[in-house]
């Protein structure tokens, strides 16, 4: 497997072997380790974003990655407002990014 | 019937929590985190005798104490309430409501954000977060970077993530005037190297530049700063360049940087941009407070400490019965300090409870002593004026109770 996992670290040692793990990011099947949480998976296989902001539509990330910004919210088998950096991957687990919001009455509903 | 509920698996509360279950207290530990350990899981550096301080594995030692004696710790667990009633504490959690006498909040601190234009960029990160995942998840956050914010904490973490073959571009000053003065000018930062030079030589030694040998490092006289900046573990610290703005489209590109003078001012026309992948910024830490908030714990503000703090004496008790703080929550500190602070809380709270048991009170004694050897001993201080804003906890903490 080629990604940003660090197998081997001089001082850390060797990553033990884990039980793999499937689950599904937006519709596409995905693989991950036992224990890895969502934002640390993805990472892993270079994917960044996580979610795209309600109001902008920019895409967000992972910022504090210890549960305090709230920027990694995701939608885990349909409850959203998960924080990806504090939720660790199950099997069959579907996860979803967030995605920029319909807003039909901004500016009193008239496009400009 | 729990009789303390510990907020925090970090040092502190995991401390804490072996303490009050070998006096026979029944202990819950609560923590987000899906691991316990707190920051210190990712911590990673060298001592003065040469060897690793690993935060991973002295996590688990923490941890296979703390439940060896008893404690009961549950992970993956959030606390959004805190409130007391005339029979006690009400912890509100993400599994339900617990009720307990005791109370120790061992929150730790918060990273404080740097935002300057770009920075909701994907691969944009704080220092902690490219350390928790590269040391605790175990993946490389970016392969070359840049680190916006010049403060111990973000020295550390960058020689940390060599260790897993993360290249650094620069470490640059983060903008000026949206950061807490001590981190946004090149006269702040070069004390901060003078500061520490002299506290910890061992520290700038190991680091591999010869910095103590920079005039500057010794006189505090930014116009002897090299432009080019200094190099320390091959890594150029540039003191005379701020980050203006992160570039990218969908995801980080590159840094634009301009020249500035020595008190962080930018110098027009002298911008330019680097590119790499990642991005980390650092405006250092500051107390996890809330809870102590919501309680209705009066705080004081106490810059040397890190920003409000809940008011609490030397046994870390606060005005609140049955309401305790241990670690970084009663100022920014390392981790050893952190445990020495929690048997401090620990043995506080089984006095309290034990109604005065002598023994435990002699115990109590030599805990306070032992954190003030810990801290006089340490070899790096998050903030060099700390003993300072210790005294002054301890001033407004007497104010407080002799005026009632």
């Amino acid at each position: 497997m080629n990604d940003a996992r660090i197998r081997t670290h001089p001082i850390l040692g060797e990553l033990p072997p884990r039980k793999e793990i499937r689950f599904a990011f937006n519709g596409i099947p995905m693989q991950g380790l036992e224990g890895e949480t969502i934002a640390a998976v993805l990472l892993a296989q270079g994917i960044r974003t996580l979610r795209y902001h309600e109001a902008s539509g920019r895409p967000r990330g992972i910022f504090c990655n210890i549960g305090h910004c709230m920027e990694c919210r995701v939608t885990v088998d349909g409850i959203d407002g998960i924080r990806a950096c504090l939720t660790t991957i199950k099997e069959g687990m579907e996860i979803h990014a967030g995605r920029k919001l319909p807003a039909p009455l901004k500016r009193g509903g008239v496009t400009p | 019937m729990t009789d303390i509920v510990i907020i925090g698996a970090g040092p502190a509360g995991l401390s804490a929590a072996a303490v009050c279950a070998e006096h026979q207290l029944k202990v819950l530990v609560i923590d987000e985190f899906m691991k316990p350990g707190g920051r210190l899981l990712g911590q990673l550096h060298r001592e003065k005798n040469g060897t690793w301080w690993n935060g991973w594995e002295e996590s688990a030692s923490l941890t296979r104490r703390a439940e060896q004696s008893g404690a009961d710790i549950r992970l993956q667990t959030s606390v959004y309430h805190l409130q007391s009633d005339h029979q006690g504490w009400n912890v509100y959690t993400s599994a339900g409501i617990i009720k307990t006498p005791y109370v120790l909040l061992a929150t730790g601190a918060a990273e404080i954000p740097v935002s300057l234009p770009g920075w909701t960029l994907p691969g944009v990160m704080t220092v902690g977060a490219a350390q928790v995942m590269a040391n605790v998840h175990r993946v490389k956050p970016g392969n070359r970077g840049i680190i916006i914010g010049l403060n111990i904490l973000s020295f550390a973490i960058a020689r940390e993530l060599q260790l897993c073959g993360v290249e650094w571009e620069a470490m640059v000053l983060a903008p000026n005037a949206m950061l807490h003065p001590l981190y946004a000018s090149p006269r702040h930062a070069a004390d901060l190297f003078a500061r520490t030079a002299h506290l910890a030589p061992a520290f700038w030694m190991r680091a591999g530049g010869k910095l103590l040998s920079f005039s500057w490092a010794k006189t505090l006289t930014v116009r002897f700063f090299p432009k080019s900046g200094v190099n320390v573990w091959g890594i150029p610290v540039r003191l005379r360049h701020a980050a203006t703005e992160i570039i990218g489209k969908e995801q980080v590109e590159g840094v634009r940087i301009v020249e500035v003078d020595a008190d962080g001012a930018p110098k027009p026309g002298t911008e330019r941009d680097i590119p790499v992948d990642f991005v980390c910024v650092s405006g250092g830490l500051y107390p996890l407070a809330e809870l102590a908030a919501v309680a209705g714990c009066p705080l004081r503000y106490i810059p040397e400490l890190g920003g409000h703090i809940p008011l609490h004496n030397e046994h870390l008790e606060t005005p609140l019965k049955g309401l305790y703080v241990a670690g970084s929550i009663t100022g920014i500190e390392g981790a050893k300090v952190a445990m020495a602070q929690g048997r401090v809380a620990g043995l506080s709270i089984a006095f309290h409870h034990r109604k005065g048991d002598r023994r435990l009170q002699e115990e109590l004694l030599h805990a306070v002593r032992d954190v003030h050897q810990t801290r006089e001993s340490a070899p790096i201080q998050f903030h060099p004026r700390i003993t300072e804003g210790r005294k002054a906890m301890k001033e407004l903490w007497n104010a407080a109770h002799h005026n009632g």
